[in-house]
C-alpha cells in the first residue's frame, strides 16, 4: 500500500519550476499534490501524479533528473486531532518521518490526504491499518 | 603482434634517430634562413648564422618561436616556399586569440598523414577495420589528418565530422563501425546518449578509440572506455606544427611517442627558457624538421609535461611524453594558488560525477572566488536533501584538498552546460584585473 512519489531535480532560477510543469502540462499530466524543498541553487519538487509511468518518461526525454520514491498515503478524517492519531501510530512504532505535505481535492470532503515519507513505507502502512487508520495507493490517488 | 605503419623508422634504434635529426635539422636552418626573413632577423639578432647549428647539441642557441610570433607574421610572414608550391591551409580554432593559419606543401600533407596512419595502425587498425573520424572537417586540423591517415591505412573511412549524435550512432551501428575518433568529451557524449537509449558496450561494435584535441585526464579515460567497451587512446598535435600525430599512444597506454623523425622535442622551464635535464616536468618545445612550407624552430607549445625515453613494451623507440599536465597559459592563478582545470576534472570523476563542468572565477570585495558547476546526473540524485548535501560538500572538500583552495560547488541541470563538438568552454573568468 504505497503511492509513487516522483523527485525532480530543479534548478533554484527564474522560469526552471514553470518549464517542468510545462512539461508535464503538455502530456496531460494531473498533479495531485507537490511540494518543494529548495536550497539557494536548486530544489526537490516532488509530486503525485496521475500516470506516474508516462509523467516518468516524459520527465526523463526533456532531460530531467528524477527518481521514483515509494511514499505513505493517508486519508485523515478533517476533525481536530486528525493529524495527531496517524503520528502517534508512527511514534509508537518508532518509525521517524522525514518529511510530509497535504494535499486537497479528494472525493470524500470531510478527509485531508497527507503524504508521509518514512524508511519503511510497509512497516508504517500496517502500523496505521491496525490503528484503523485508512492509507491510500497508487491506484486510488491516480482516481480521486 | 605489434603492427607499425613504418616499422623501420618507428622502431629505429636511438642512433639512428639522432641521426635523422641532427641532418634534418641543419638542412631546416638553412632552408629558414634563406626563406624566411622573419627568421633571419629572429637569428641575427643573437648572433647567429645557419653555420652554429651543426647538430641536435646546436638546438639550445635557436631562438624561441611563440603563439604572439605567428600572430605577428600572419598570414605569410613565417611562409618557407611559394604559395605556388602550396596546397593547403589549415586553422587554428582561435580559443586564445587571434587564427594562425598554417601552410602545407603536398609532402607536408602526405607526411602528416602518415603520421596519423602510425596512431591508428598503434591502436590495432588495420585494412579490416572501419574508421568512424567525427572530428570537425575543414579549417580544424582533427578531421583532415585522421582522415588522411585512415585512408593510408586503408580502413573504410567514415567521413561524418562532428555533430548529429543520433546520424553517429547510426553509423557506427549499421557499419560495424570499430574505430572512432573525435575529442574525448564528444566520445564521452557519444557514450551518454548510446546508454540513454539502452545500448550496453557489447551491442555497440566499437573497439579502439583515438581522442585528441583537448585535455582529459585518466579517470576520463576509465569513463570512455567503460561506457563504449573500447580501449581509449589518446592522440596529440598542434596546427602549428601539422595537426594531430605529433604523438599518439600505443597499446601500452603510458605516455604519446613523439614522431621524432619529424620533430624534435625539448622540455624547458617556462620561466627562464632553460632547457631541463632528461625525465624533468616543463614546457614542451618543438622544432619541425621535415615541414617545408610552415617550419617552426623551437616552438613553444606552452603544454607541462615530462618525456619519458625508457623503452617501450610496444617496441617503438621514439621518446614518449606525457599527457599534458596542463597548460602554462590555462593555468589559473586564483588567490595566488596555481590551478589547472584538469585537477578538477580529476576530483569530479573520482566522486562520481560527470566530467562536464565549468569553473567560474570572480573576485568579490578583492578576494578571488571559485565557483564549480557540475551536473547533476541520475546516479548522483537522491531524493534526500541530506544526502545530496552531504555528497555536495564531500565533492567541495575533494577539490580543496586536491587544489589547495576552497571552491563552492553549484549544481546544475543535467546537460545545461554546453557540450563540445569541438573544444569546451571549461573557464569562465570574470575578474576584472
Amino acid at each position: 500500500m504505497s503511492v509513487k512519489q516522483i523527485s525532480v531535480f530543479v534548478e533554484n532560477k527564474p522560469g526552471a519550476m514553470s518549464a517542468m510543469t510545462a512539461v508535464l502540462a503538455d502530456n496531460d499530466i494531473d498533479m495531485r499534490a507537490l511540494s518543494l524543498a529548495e536550497t539557494e541553487d536548486f530544489g526537490i519538487v516532488r509530486i503525485i501524479v496521475d500516470d506516474v509511468y508516462t509523467a516518468a518518461t516524459v520527465l526523463k526525454d526533456a532531460g530531467y533528473v528524477h527518481s521514483i520514491t515509494p511514499v505513505l498515503g493517508v486519508a485523515i478524517p478533517d476533525t481536530p486531532g486528525g493529524l495527531n492519531k496517524v503520528l502517534s501510530a508512527l511514534t509508537d512504532v518508532q518509525i521517524n518521518v522525514e518529511y510530509m505535505y497535504a494535499f486537497l481535492g479528494g472525493k470524500k470532503a470531510d478527509h485531508a490526504y497527507m503524504i508521509f515519507r518514512v524508511a519503511d513505507a510497509a512497516a508504517a502502512s500496517a502500523a496505521l491499518v491496525a490503528r484503523g487508520i485508512q492509507t491510500v495507493d497508487q491506484d486510488e490517488v491516480g482516481n480521486l | 603482434m605489434e603492427r607499425y605503419y613504418q616499422p623501420e623508422i618507428e622502431t629505429a634504434s636511438r642512433e639512428q634517430i639522432k641521426a635523422w635529426q641532427d641532418e634534418r635539422l641543419v638542412k631546416q636552418v638553412k632552408h629558414v634562413w634563406d626563406n624566411v626573413p622573419y627568421y633571419r632577423k629572429k637569428m641575427e639578432a643573437k648572433g647567429l648564422t645557419p653555420a652554429d647549428i651543426k647538430g641536435t647539441e646546436d638546438l639550445y642557441k635557436l631562438p624561441f618561436v611563440t603563439k604572439a610570433d605567428l600572430r605577428d607574421a600572419y598570414p605569410y610572414g613565417l611562409l618557407a616556399k611559394p604559395l605556388s608550391e602550396c596546397v593547403r591551409i589549415q586553422s587554428t580554432s582561435g580559443t586564445t586569440g587571434k587564427r594562425v593559419v598554417a601552410f602545407y606543401t603536398q609532402h607536408d600533407i602526405d607526411l602528416w598523414e602518415d603520421c596519423c596512419a602510425r596512431a591508428i595502425m598503434a591502436v590495432g587498425g588495420t585494412n579490416e577495420d572501419v574508421c568512424q573520424v567525427s572530428y570537425g572537417y575543414g579549417l580544424f586540423t582533427g578531421g583532415p589528418g585522421l582522415n588522411g591517415g585512415s585512408h593510408k591505412v586503408g580502413c573504410l573511412t567514415i567521413p561524418t565530422s562532428s555533430g548529429n549524435t543520433e546520424r553517429q550512432i547510426m553509423f557506427i551501428r549499421d557499419l560495424n563501425a570499430t574505430i572512432l575518433c573525435c575529442t574525448p568529451s564528444y566520445a564521452s557524449y557519444i557514450g551518454e546518449t548510446m546508454k540513454e537509449m539502452g545500448l550496453t558496450p557489447d551491442q555497440i561494435p566499437l573497439k579502439a578509440g583515438i581522442f585528441g584535441a583537448e585535455a582529459w585526464s585518466e579517470e576520463m579515460r576509465q569513463d570512455i572506455q567503460n561506457t563504449l567497451g573500447i580501449k581509449a587512446y589518446d592522440i596529440y598535435g598542434l596546427t602549428e606544427l601539422s595537426g594531430p600525430g605529433v604523438s599518439f599512444e600505443c597499446s601500452a597506454q603510458t605516455g604519446m611517442h613523439i614522431n621524432e623523425d619529424h620533430f624534435i622535442a625539448e622540455i624547458i622551464d617556462p620561466d627562464t627558457g632553460e632547457v631541463l635535464p632528461a625525465g624533468s616536468k616543463g614546457e614542451l618545445v618543438f622544432t619541425s624538421i621535415t615541414k617545408e612550407a610552415f617550419p617552426l624552430l623551437r616552438y613553444r607549445t606552452r603544454d607541462i609535461c615530462t618525456l619519458n625515453y625508457e623503452p617501450c613494451p610496444c617496441g617503438r623507440t621514439h621518446v614518449k611524453m606525457s599527457k599534458p599536465m596542463g597548460r602554462s597559459d590555462d593555468m589559473l592563478i586564483i588567490r595566488g594558488v596555481n590551478v589547472f582545470p584538469s585537477q578538477i576534472e580529476t576530483v569530479l570523476l573520482n566522486k562520481g560525477y560527470s566530467a562536464n563542468y565549468q569553473i567560474i572565477v570572480d573576485r568579490v570585495k578583492s578576494t578571488d572566488t571559485l565557483d564549480v558547476h557540475v551536473e547533476m546526473t541520475p546516479e548522483m540524485f537522491t531524493d534526500n536533501m541530506g544526502e545530496i548535501d552531504r555528497r555536495q560538500k564531500d565533492l567541495a572538500a575533494g577539490l580543496q584538498s586536491m587544489l589547495g583552495i576552497s571552491a563552492k560547488v553549484t549544481l546544475v541541470s543535467p546537460k545545461s552546460i554546453a557540450r563540445s563538438e569541438g573544444k569546451a568552454v571549461r573557464v569562465i573568468d570574470k575578474r576584472k584585473i
